[in-house]
């Protein structure tokens, strides 16, 4: 592998992540093209393409519902409480959140605490102008302050390049490609006496009969499909995370040996709901999620493997950062 | 059309494109212009909040370590040339001091039990540690920013955009000091017992 320093660590991310998400639209204008050319429309009626436009007006509503109050949701359900600033550790918690937003060159984002003894910690908002940190109890408990930095540097990070908003946007367009397949799944079912409209253009010969069959086998997988390329994103925004949280502390090693820390209490955080995962900096699963071997395993996690990022970080810390950085 | 024609042609779309990318260019550098100010803003109200923490943390050890007189009164001397300091050169410069003789302080504190279980001197000490770092990411994003706007101005063609309007490369928040540039010497050889 080429060695990466962290600025081309961070295109690289946001390259690959703008792919993943291009293909992702792309996939789902298909299954709709097809459900309307095959179950509706009849092919290439100049019919109205209904199953496309649902499609993703659905995942468009439900994402501007996440968007609009799903932090507050997501804050709830975790238990997370407003820190309490006469102790004198979450006054240290609230202070590394400023240093690192004064690093990152954004607005404080509001701090909470997680009554759990499990080191995680996740962000949530739709933005940097409206971001909400939490942190666990463990995290206060078992990280020194350099750690602690480490480990709020990576949220910033996931405020500062909008992943709540991507992966959120993610979330809504898997939920639709879902809602696609189960449509169309349904109208072959009742309506299959409609699908092959002979009477018309029987001369759509072997590509349209090619196009049929791959469009079939795209509805009958596109619920993993989907579910595969949203836990790819999610694990490419953690690299990415991981890369610019140590951009902002210039400190890549200090991340790395909390992640170690965090990775070697292995039970899962109760605190925090599966829905989350992929915000949180370890997976809430524990060991069993985000570490188990295999590639199956490995393609349906939100996080890589922390031995990898341990890994990724320890090499940034040894290479020197670009010479601009003071 | 011709051969006039197509000179035409250019002639137009350099007199329409011309000040078009002008413009852009001129606004992309008002802009880091304006951020590099935003971000000496935030270093000035960081050592705004140091300078007004000194006293009030002095005045608290001052009872216990009454034998450490001289470091005392240098971090209030150092606090004060800092607070009078203009310009970006000067001010790292005094405020390096500033920073050499607190963390003297913060060493000396060390050696006194009762501060350390004093629990309003321990909430000072963590503001202060913490302003400290504040100041130090403010500066890494400030210098940042500045390294920006310079390269803007010198690269090729914005370098011409940047000399018609009188841009000026700023200066960068440095370290001068020889203590924090000082790389540690290590001696390996290996000496006769």
């Amino acid at each position: 592998m080429v060695p990466l320093n962290l600025y081309d660590q961070q295109r690289r991310n946001l390259r690959r992540t703008r792919l993943f998400l291009a293909g992702f639209v792309l996939f789902l204008a298909f299954l709709g093209i097809g459900a309307d050319a095959f179950l509706y429309g009849g092919g290439g009626s100049p019919g109205v393409p209904i199953c496309t436009l649902g499609a993703l007006a659905f995942g468009g509503l439900s994402a501007w519902w996440s968007l609009h109050d799903g932090d507050q949701a997501v804050l709830d359900s975790a238990n997370a409480l407003p820190l309490d600033l006469a102790d004198p550790r979450q006054k240290a918690l609230d202070n590394v959140v400023e240093e690192m937003a004064i690093a990152g060159g954004v607005p404080k984002p509001r701090v909470y605490l997680i009554p759990d003894g499990d080191p995680n910690a996740f962000a949530t908002g739709p933005g940097p102008q409206k971001a909400s940190i939490a942190v666990t109890r463990g995290i206060l408990d078992k990280l020194n302050r350099e750690e602690m930095q480490g480990v709020i540097a990576h949220e910033m990070s996931h405020v500062r390049n909008y992943d709540i908003r991507l992966m959120t946007v993610v979330a809504a367009l898997a939920g639709a490609v879902l809602l696609m397949s189960d449509w169309t799944r349904r109208g072959l079912w009742w309506g299959g006496g409609r699908r092959p409209q002979r009477g018309r253009d029987g001369g759509r010969g072997l590509l349209g009969l090619v196009f049929f069959a791959l469009w079939l086998v795209s509805i009958l997988l596109a619920p993993l499909v989907a579910r595969l390329v949203a836990m790819a994103v999610s694990r490419e925004r953690e690299y990415l995370a991981d890369a610019s949280g140590a951009e902002l502390t210039r400190n890549p090693l200090a991340l790395a040996s909390a992640l170690e820390k965090i990775d070697a209490a292995v039970e899962p955080t109760p605190s925090i709901k599966q829905g989350v995962a992929h915000l949180c900096i370890a997976d809430p699963r524990g060991r069993t999620g985000a570490e188990a071997e295999g590639l199956l395993s490995g393609l349906l996690s939100t996080h890589p493997p922390l031995a990898q990022r341990v890994a990724i970080l320890r090499e940034m810390g040894y290479r020197t950062l670009a010479p601009q950085g003071s | 059309m011709g051969v006039f024609g197509g000179c035409l042609f250019l002639l137009v779309l350099l007199v329409v494109l011309g000040p078009i990318w002008a413009i852009w260019r001129y606004n992309n550098l008002v802009s880091l212009k304006n951020q590099v100010a935003n971000g000496w803003k935030q270093i000035d109200v960081q050592l705004k909040r140091r300078h007004d923490l000194i006293p009030n943390l002095i005045a608290s050890v001052k009872g216990e370590m009454q034998f450490e007189q001289d470091t005392l009164e240098k971090v209030i001397a150092a606090r004060n040339t800092a607070a009078a300091a203009h310009g970006v050169a000067d001010t790292a410069e005094k405020e390096n001091q500033l920073t050499q003789t607190l963390s003297r302080l913060f060493a000396l504190a060390e050696n006194y039990p009762n501060l350390k279980a004093n629990e309003s001197v321990r909430a000072l000490m963590e503001e202060l540690a913490s302003t400290e770092n504040k100041v130090g990411f403010a500066r890494q994003f400030y210098n940042d920013l500045a390294t920006r706007f310079n390269t803007a101005q010198q690269i090729f063609p914005d370098n011409f955009i940047a000399q018609t309007f009188k841009f000026q490369p700023v200066e960068l928040y440095e370290i001068r000091e020889a203590a924090e540039r000082e790389v540690p010497k290590v001696d390996l050889s290996v000496r006769p017992q």
